[in-house]
């Protein structure tokens, strides 16, 4: 664990990897430390917002203090996500995978993706725990709009377009689930720690 | 219900209150008020809760009418400001009659304006707050020529002073302390000393979100990708064109590239007050050094 100050803003802890964030921030997110304002889980850091009055050094030693949990935060949710493949980047994906577009099929809907954290725009999760056969690099050159309920593949992550917005991502197909609403409660489908099962539709 | 009737808005006015903290799990960032200090004081000097929604201006031109009496207030950057033709101070406790319009011209210094009404705005939260992102979409969208604007009911406390002593926003060089990291050991050995050395310019480029600057470029040393992580306001996130940008109220929940310095909390609403052109300088806050051994 690494502790780096974001001035008197925020505190960003390294961790080892995406596994040590999800089990520091399955704690803290129950009960932070006094001070800490807001968690932004990511890949391989958590930051702390901080209270610009709050001890910044007594925060450290609560985290330290800290057992993590196994595991991502509970949640136990299992959401279910029909997709209809036929997204434009989906023989790019099997090309770069060495799949067929059947096998990319397969092995997404295949896998069971818990929701890592969430960030780029409300109700954007970044699903982690799929195959190492899907891990493909970003598209070279990003769109300027993509359509809301794209699902699409970057890194070793999987996500879900919450609405009409630019992105980069590999897109493989579509689902009419709203998964971002900010009128509903909880508003966003994709919180951390919840379960994801894809599921081909026609 | 409705009690002010826009006239006109000048470049961007939007609702603002202090915004929705705790939800960067879900992609929500905080948002709210740029400038909190001045947006703070509109609302004490009306007697109204410092969570109150009330209308920020950027550069002046907002124009309101009042349909019933009202008690207001303008802070942040000094716009000269009219109720039915007659001037008017700023952060002071304006009294505005039913049918009387407050005109805010184009402020001489500083950015943004905060017009607070006794009672607040009371347009329905979004995610438990008015406050207007622009970067997620969330809340009201900016104010438009003809739109009513509903105040709620006026609080228990009265105003409690007439007038308040504010310190001026800067006009020349704006001085804005930093402190180094959470990654300036990705940069060259000489660029935190480069970002506090020579002044930086703002650039019509920026927004509630950000606002690039143009200025010494800030190399880095290490050129792998950084997975993207949490943002805070008043980091200086420095993209491959080597020149920061400062974040402000709407900034990304997270960023992927490295951040060299953050302003510190006390000083970005200072940054918030920044016009395009305006120039900034960085300094290092006391006991942080430029080059590290």
């Amino acid at each position: 664990m690494r502790f780096l100050r974001c001035a008197d803003s925020g505190l960003l802890i390294e961790l080892a990897d995406l596994e040590a964030v999800q089990a520091l921030y399955a704690v803290l997110a129950e009960d932070p430390p006094e001070g800490v304002t807001g968690l932004v889980p990511a890949a391989r850091t958590l930051l702390l917002h901080l209270d610009p009055r709050a001890n910044a050094a007594a925060v450290e030693a609560a985290v330290r203090a800290v057992e993590p949990r196994d595991g991502a935060p509970a949640s136990g949710d299992l959401l279910q996500v029909p997709v209809v493949y036929d997204g434009a980047d989906l023989t790019e994906v099997a090309e770069l995978t060495g799949l067929t577009e059947r096998e990319v099929v397969h092995r997404h809907t295949s896998a069971e993706w818990t929701v890592a954290f969430g960030g780029f725009a409300p109700g954007f999760g970044y699903l982690a725990g799929g195959p190492p056969e899907l891990v493909v690099p970003r598209r070279t050159e990003s769109r300027t709009k993509v359509p809301p309920g794209s699902v699409g593949l970057a890194g070793a992550f999987s996500g879900i377009y919450p609405r009409e917005s630019p992105g980069g991502w590999q897109l493989i197909g579509r689902t009419g689930l709203e998964i971002w609403r900010a009128d509903r409660e909880p508003p966003a489908l994709l919180r951390p720690g919840v379960r994801v099962q894809f599921r081909e539709v026609p | 219900m409705s009690c002010l009737e826009v006239l006109a808005t000048g470049p961007l006015s939007t609702i603002q209150d202090l915004g929705r903290p705790g939800l960067a799990g879900i992609g929500v960032g905080r948002s709210g008020a740029a400038d909190g200090g001045a947006f703070r004081l509109a609302n004490r000097l009306v007697g109204n809760d410092e969570t109150a929604a009330a209308i920020e201006v950027t550069l002046g031109g907002l124009a309101v009418r009042a349909t019933r009496d009202l008690t207001a207030s303008v802070t942040g950057a000094p716009c000269p400001t009219t109720v039915d033709g007659r001037v008017v101070a700023v952060n002071s406790v304006l009294r505005i009659p039913a049918g009387a319009e407050l005109r805010m011209g184009v402020p001489g210094r500083g950015l943004r304006s905060y017009l607070a009404v006794r009672g607040g705005i009371a347009v329905p939260p979004v995610l438990g707050s008015r406050a207007t992102d622009v970067l997620a979409g969330l809340g009201p969208d900016p104010l438009t020529p003809g739109e009513l604007l509903p105040v709620g009911p006026a609080p228990a406390r009265f105003p409690l002073v007439d007038v308040a002593p504010v310190a001026m926003c800067t006009a020349g060089e704006i001085v804005l302390r930093v402190e180094p990291g959470p990654r300036h050991d990705w940069f060259a050995d000489d660029a935190l000393a480069t970002l506090v050395s020579r002044p930086y310019e703002v650039t019509p480029d920026s927004n509630r979100i950000g606002m690039r600057l143009d200025g010494p470029a800030l190399e880095r040393s290490r050129t792998e990708e950084l997975p993207s992580e949490g943002m805070v306001a008043g980091a200086l996130q420095v993209p491959p064109s080597a020149r920061p940008t400062l974040f402000l109220a709407d900034h990304p929940v997270t960023g992927g590239y490295p951040v060299i310095a953050v302003v510190t909390a006390a000083d970005v609403d200072n940054a918030a007050q920044a016009r395009p052109g305006q120039r900034i300088r960085f300094r290092l806050r006391n006991g942080f050094k430029a080059r590290s051994a």
